[in-house]
């Protein structure tokens, strides 16, 4: 296997969804490419990174601005006119 | 203290809410609303990166959400489909912003940058670390926000959010083959793009010629 070949099925590798004999050449792979290894390890950890260190949290008090201005609008709005 | 987060789309009684809400029941609406808002405003801000364009797209997709209810059949989670409307609306915010018709998430950006990694040094071992909070966040904004706009959302759906490929293909209208492609686009940029910030200091310049 190639490094190219590996770098396409990169995605699935880190998202366990590949068949069981593809898994074990990717892991062949890894096994002797160091880059590979490399690269493999440092976009698991960029995933983690961004899914551990939420950049856009939504501060409680504008969350509260936020509601009182959603539900107003909602009021005033024609209700929905669908069947329950 | 800040409440826990559950996983979008779990709870087996949001069909009973979304069902009051359709009769008009602002209470059940505003429950809905006190589940997802956080999630909303989250990928409405890594879509339009104007915290001003996310406040107005998370009031006007819940907006749209409440006067549509009647459209929603509950052939798919609630959550998938607040978020297809969230998307929409963000996009327009870019466009308006942008004042260009081009921003779309059917675009394919050709682009070598990413596709090959040349930046193979290993990282330091818990890079995030050696930043404090705030300049951590600082770099991670300013990395995400160099993506194309397709790239980041496809990249927030599904490892952000934590949301399937099928259901991020199915929230912005592409096919699960496109999502997988920007995915792994997306990943790699960002990738190479933290790797100035993070790579271990004793190891060489880290380029390399691909195989």
């Amino acid at each position: 296997m190639k490094c190219t070949e590996f770098l396409k099925e990169l995605t699935d590798y880190l998202d366990g969804t590949l068949t069981e004999s593809t898994k074990a050449e990717l892991d062949e792979h890894l096994h002797w490419c160091h880059e590979c290894h490399v690269v493999m390890n440092t976009t698991k950890k960029t995933i983690e990174i961004y899914r551990d260190n939420q950049i856009y949290e939504l501060p409680e008090s504008l969350r509260s601005r936020l509601h009182q201005a959603i539900m107003s609008k909602c009021r005033a709005a024609k209700p929905s006119k669908g069947k329950a | 203290m800040q409440t826990i987060q559950k996983r979008a789309g779990e709870d087996f009684d949001e069909l009973a809410l979304v069902q009051s809400a359709k009769k008009g029941d602002l209470e059940a609406f505003s429950e809905l609303v006190n589940r997802y808002d956080r999630n909303i405003f989250r990928i409405a801000q890594h879509i339009t990166h104007n915290e001003e364009d996310a406040q107005d797209v998370v009031q006007d997709a819940f907006l749209k959400a409440y006067q549509n209810l009647a459209q929603f059949q509950g052939n798919s989670k609630f959550y998938t489909w607040l978020v297809r409307i969230a998307v929409n609306e963000a996009l327009m915010k870019l466009r308006k912003r942008r004042n260009e018709k081009t921003v779309s998430l059917d675009e394919d950006v050709e682009t070598e940058e990413g596709s090959i990694p040349r930046e193979v040094a290993d990282w330091a071992p818990n890079p995030e670390q050696n930043y404090g909070q705030s300049e951590l966040g600082d770099i991670l904004r300013k990395t995400i926000q160099g993506l194309p706009p397709g790239f980041r959302t496809v990249f927030v759906l599904r490892d952000v959010e934590g949301l399937s490929t099928e259901e991020t293909a199915e929230m912005l209208g592409l096919s699960v083959p496109a999502v997988k492609s920007r995915l792994l686009r997306a990943r790699l940029q960002l990738r190479e793009r933290l790797a100035k910030y993070f790579r271990s200091k004793k190891n060489g310049d880290g380029q390399r010629e691909v195989h």
